[in-house]
């Protein structure tokens, strides 16, 4: 379903799905006031792969909540599609996913997938027909009458990513979707996730805004990888990935994808940011 | 889907033969020890005379267990009623649960059964004083259930709703309620029970017909045996009306199996 189809096909500069110009953001912890996020400026374009990475407590999460509406920013704009957005009007504009699957245990895996379509408004048989036409493509035929709690970790995973998935909104907001996962499930997913997200045709791309701690996951799956500063959150560097889709696993230990590695530990202040030439990469 | 082993079906079979062959044992020893010591009967009657008196007291006995299962259900309805409507203010405003919440529980100091005197005083010796002293013991475990339920319901799940755009009504709807279920039907186990327990008490206080009021005047004349007859009907509504709960709560949670499994 092309969510850009009045759009002309050839859009000389992408169109900016996302910008944020200025954001901060504060809370009240025990009578103290804290800085989550410190004037954040970014855009996203229009089916573009996004990744944030940064310690924990930076506000990466804070930030994925201002975006879809839940939280409002102490200061700001963000623009949805050109349009200014109050916190309100961004509620539904969005599909978020966030670490827990949030499935809901008295529903069928159907039933959770079908739950935005519902929210929406299409009537519930239609949106179980749309839900269980897509089974198949996320892997779970055969499981459409299962609860969660039947369901293994991957899987469950997966019926959350399908619900999101099937809100139908140009934007993907995904907070450390795969961090409750042990690594194998990891990376199967995230291969899956990429070979989902790099066939679907470039109108019909949806942005995506990726949450992560994992230097591995942002660099293989993103465009850009932004790292932000401990807190109070500020853009520490840019980094665009320089790997050509569609991406391969193989990719992990090519030379570009651990000289970005090294750029990007040392942004996180992980690594020094001088390489010693002894043991740089070729 | 489900494969039924032939453990399982030892296990079911064992979960209703031993109390079964307690209760039978305690029969026979009940039977036995009236017929050595000579009880007279007016004092303790054997099982063999309370089940004689079930048989021939049938005409009398059927139509007084109608009328106290009447009272029981619209009793129980209507606390079910209260404690649903009671439960959703309270967990809709921070207000109504700071204004209301201490005083619902403090209520339960009160000896609720007390009050039928007085709503006999207000409404006469019909129907209406048992139904009443049934749904103020049934109200308590139902609304405080219900608000439990409801403030179990998950606040990321709930933000979920949020972020797609849900209405509050939705949110209520597709998060709340079916997060409250379980803690309801929890509720309304004990509600049941303790409806049984408020029509009997309403009957005893003044009525003209149920089966407090049968038991009240059978004890007067010294009929033993039908008053205990009369408490093997309540004892079997009270099962029933239980089991019929529970029963409700395995069809309408399906997912509950699943869940407890883990």
């Amino acid at each position: 379903m092309p969510l850009l189809d009045s759009h002309p096909p050839r859009t000389p500069v992408a169109a900016r799905r996302l910008v944020l110009a200025h954001v901060s953001a504060t809370y009240v912890e025990d009578g103290q006031t804290l800085t989550a996020l410190d004037d954040l400026s970014l855009s996203v374009t229009d089916g573009e792969f996004v990744a944030l990475i940064g310690p924990s407590g930076c506000g990466k999460s804070t930030l994925l909540d201002i975006i879809s509406g839940l939280y409002t920013p102490s200061a700001g704009d963000i623009r949805l599609d050109g349009e200014t957005t109050t916190t309100a009007s961004r509620l539904g504009r969005t599909a978020y996913m966030r670490q827990r699957d949030l499935l809901m245990p008295w529903r069928s895996a159907l039933d959770n997938a079908a739950l935005a379509l519902e929210v929406h408004g299409t009537p519930r048989r239609r949106a179980r027909t749309l839900a269980r036409a897509r089974f198949a493509e996320f892997g779970l035929v055969g499981f459409e009458d299962a609860y969660p709690a039947q369901l293994s970790g991957g899987m469950r995973q997966r019926v959350a990513f399908l619900r999101t998935v099937l809100a139908e909104r140009p934007l993907l907001l995904l907070d450390e979707p795969f961090g409750a996962l042990d690594a194998l499930s990891r990376v199967g997913l995230q291969t899956w996730l990429l070979d989902r997200w790099e066939a679907a045709a470039q109108p019909t791309r949806q942005a995506v805004l990726l949450v992560t701690h994992d230097v591995d996951e942002a660099i293989f799956l993103a465009d850009r990888v932004v790292v932000l500063t401990p807190r109070p959150g500020r853009i520490a560097h840019i980094e665009p990935i320089d790997l050509l889709r569609p991406r391969r696993r193989e990719m992990v230990t090519s030379a570009p994808f651990l000289a970005h590695r090294a750029t990007l530990l040392a942004a996180l202040g992980l690594l020094p940011s001088t390489p010693d030439p002894a043991v740089s990469t070729p | 889907m489900t494969v039924t082993s032939r453990r399982e079906v030892g296990d079911r079979i064992g979960r209703w033969l031993w109390p079964a062959l307690v209760l039978l044992a305690l029969l026979a020893a009940w039977e036995t020890a009236v017929r050595l010591a000579d009880t007279p009967r007016w004092m303790l009657p054997p099982p063999t005379a309370v089940a004689a008196a079930l048989r021939d007291d049938r005409a009398l006995l059927l139509p007084n267990a109608w009328v106290t299962l009447q009272e029981i259900l619209l009793g129980f309805a209507l606390a079910l009623l209260a404690g649903l409507l009671t439960g959703v203010a309270i967990d809709s405003s921070r207000t109504i649960e700071r204004a209301l919440y201490p005083l619902i529980i403090a209520s339960q100091t009160i000896p609720l059964v007390a009050l039928a005197p007085i709503l006999l005083i207000w409404f006469g010796y019909g129907l209406l004083p048992k139904v009443l002293v049934t749904a103020l013991v049934a109200f308590f475990p139902l609304a405080v259930n219900t608000v439990d339920g409801l403030h179990a319901a998950d606040g990321e799940t709930l933000a979920l709703l949020r972020s797609l755009g849900a209405s509050p009504g939705q949110r209520f709807r597709l998060v709340k309620l079916p997060s409250a279920l379980p803690h309801l039907f929890t509720g309304a186990r004990i509600a049941i029970t303790f409806s049984v327990v408020g029509a009997v008490f309403g009957e005893l206080v003044g009525a003209s017909a149920g089966l407090g009021y049968l038991m009240e005047r059978a004890g007067a004349q010294f009929q033993t045996a039908r008053v205990f007859a009369a408490i093997v009907l309540l004892a079997l509504i009270g099962v029933t009306l239980f089991a019929s709960v529970a029963l409700l709560e395995r069809l309408l949670l399906p997912w509950r199996r699943h869940v407890t499994r883990e």
